[in-house]
């Protein structure tokens, strides 16, 4: 079940894309056994030590091909392959990819200490992205610990812990819904653990994935041909069917000349993932293009 | 300041460089460990003028820097931020 072409321009322009319920019910009852001994297991990894035992799930090391990462049987393997999750992550980052790390992130009942707003990793140039699968097991309520995260920001330069001054961003949200909830973010999608004033644990079970192939035309291209113009320019002509419509989508939290970087920086990624290198949004690359060759020794 | 007064500090990052433009982000750093008021609602303020207004003093405010060659289309970090404190009286 490959994205659409919706959805990829979605991802593009929001850095995210977010699969409801979409993890049977069976596979998050055992992800509630399994994730909280895959962090233990970690730990004890760590710590030296092996308090976990040998049922605990083991962590294989980064650059392992995803086909060989997981058993079938264990609750992230049964979980990549729900039909879903599996065409995302094909269409995002193709047939092929490999295993970076997981992580286990258990928020303790009536915590109310938050993460720093972060991004993984440090500052990366590259047009080809890594992805995170955020799987939340259990039903989260408002305010129980959903992982924030502000939408829009992948394609921005930060490091790491660059962006833990900004407490509130206008548009920023705190994940809540139903078990069996994936979210896939783009590496650079600024986010962060929020507090749970809930009775409950809150679990949630992170992977990120590298790709090993480009990344380009990897989803469900039915449409895509009609609807690629690169021709789209706001201030000429427009056409609503055209998946630029989609790609343009504005934040809240953006300035007006932050919004017009967004949208170079989105038609570069849209090239690069539909290989069609004249692409553009709103004519920014394009004229810049056309007066190239104009330039006369001074 | 006088010894029994406490700083407040509100960082507002602002849509456009001009203090009168639209709050987009924001964070509230207390030095009066909760005895000041306390900023209240969804957004605080929907400006600077706005914050101003109810008290605020501007006192830092974000240099406009020319663009990197090479860098000029790359996003970082919010570029238009503005420091404003107020002084709490804590006795």
């Amino acid at each position: 079940m490959l994205l659409t072409t919706d959805q990829m321009a979605s991802f593009v322009a929001n850095g995210y894309l977010r699969f409801d319920a979409a993890v049977p019910t069976a596979i998050n009852e055992q992800a509630m056994v399994d994730l909280p001994l895959l962090l233990h297991r970690w730990l004890a990894q760590l710590m030296g030590t092996d308090v976990a035992g040998d049922a605990a799930p083991t962590t294989m090391p980064s650059g392992t091909t995803l086909a060989d990462a997981y058993s079938p049987d264990s609750a992230i393997g049964r979980m990549l392959a729900v039909p879903v999750i599996a065409g995302a992550v094909a269409s995002l980052v193709g047939q092929h990819p490999v295993f970076d790390h997981h992580f286990a992130h258990l928020k303790p009942p009536h915590d109310p200490s938050s993460q720093m707003l972060h991004c993984d990793a440090i500052v990366d140039r590259n047009t080809a992205f890594d992805i995170q699968l955020f799987w939340f097991p259990h039903d989260v309520e408002p305010g129980a610990g959903g992982t924030r995260f502000v939408p829009g920001s992948h394609l921005r330069q930060a490091a790491a812990n660059d962006v833990a001054r900004y407490q509130h961003l206008v548009g920023d949200q705190y994940f809540s819904g139903p078990a069996g909830t994936v979210l896939i973010f783009h590496h650079g999608l600024w986010h962060a653990g929020a507090p749970n004033n809930s009775d409950r644990q809150r679990v949630m079970g992170k992977i990120r994935l590298n790709p090993t192939e480009p990344q380009v035309r990897m989803w469900d291209l039915s449409d895509l041909e009609a609807r690629n113009s690169s021709r789209e320019h706001v201030f000429a002509t427009t056409d609503a069917t055209q998946v630029a419509t989609i790609l343009r989508q504005r934040q809240p939290w953006y300035s007006e000349q932050a919004y017009r970087h967004e949208l170079v920086q989105r038609s570069k990624l849209w090239r690069y993932l539909s290989g069609d290198a004249q692409f553009d949004l709103d004519w920014y690359l394009t004229r810049q293009r056309l007066r190239s060759g104009l330039h006369v020794t001074m | 300041m006088r010894p029994d007064q406490r700083q407040q500090v509100l960082f507002l990052w602002l849509a456009e460089p001009s203090l009168n433009s639209a709050v987009i982000a924001w964070a509230f750093h207390d030095g009066t460990d909760g005895r000041g008021p306390q900023p209240t609602g969804e957004q605080p303020y929907a400006d600077g003028i706005a914050a101003m207004g109810d008290g605020w003093r501007v006192f830092q405010v974000s240099q406009q820097q020319r663009p990197i060659a090479g860098e000029e289309h790359l996003n970082a970090h919010l570029v238009n931020e503005f420091v404003l404190e107020r002084l709490i009286d804590t006795l």
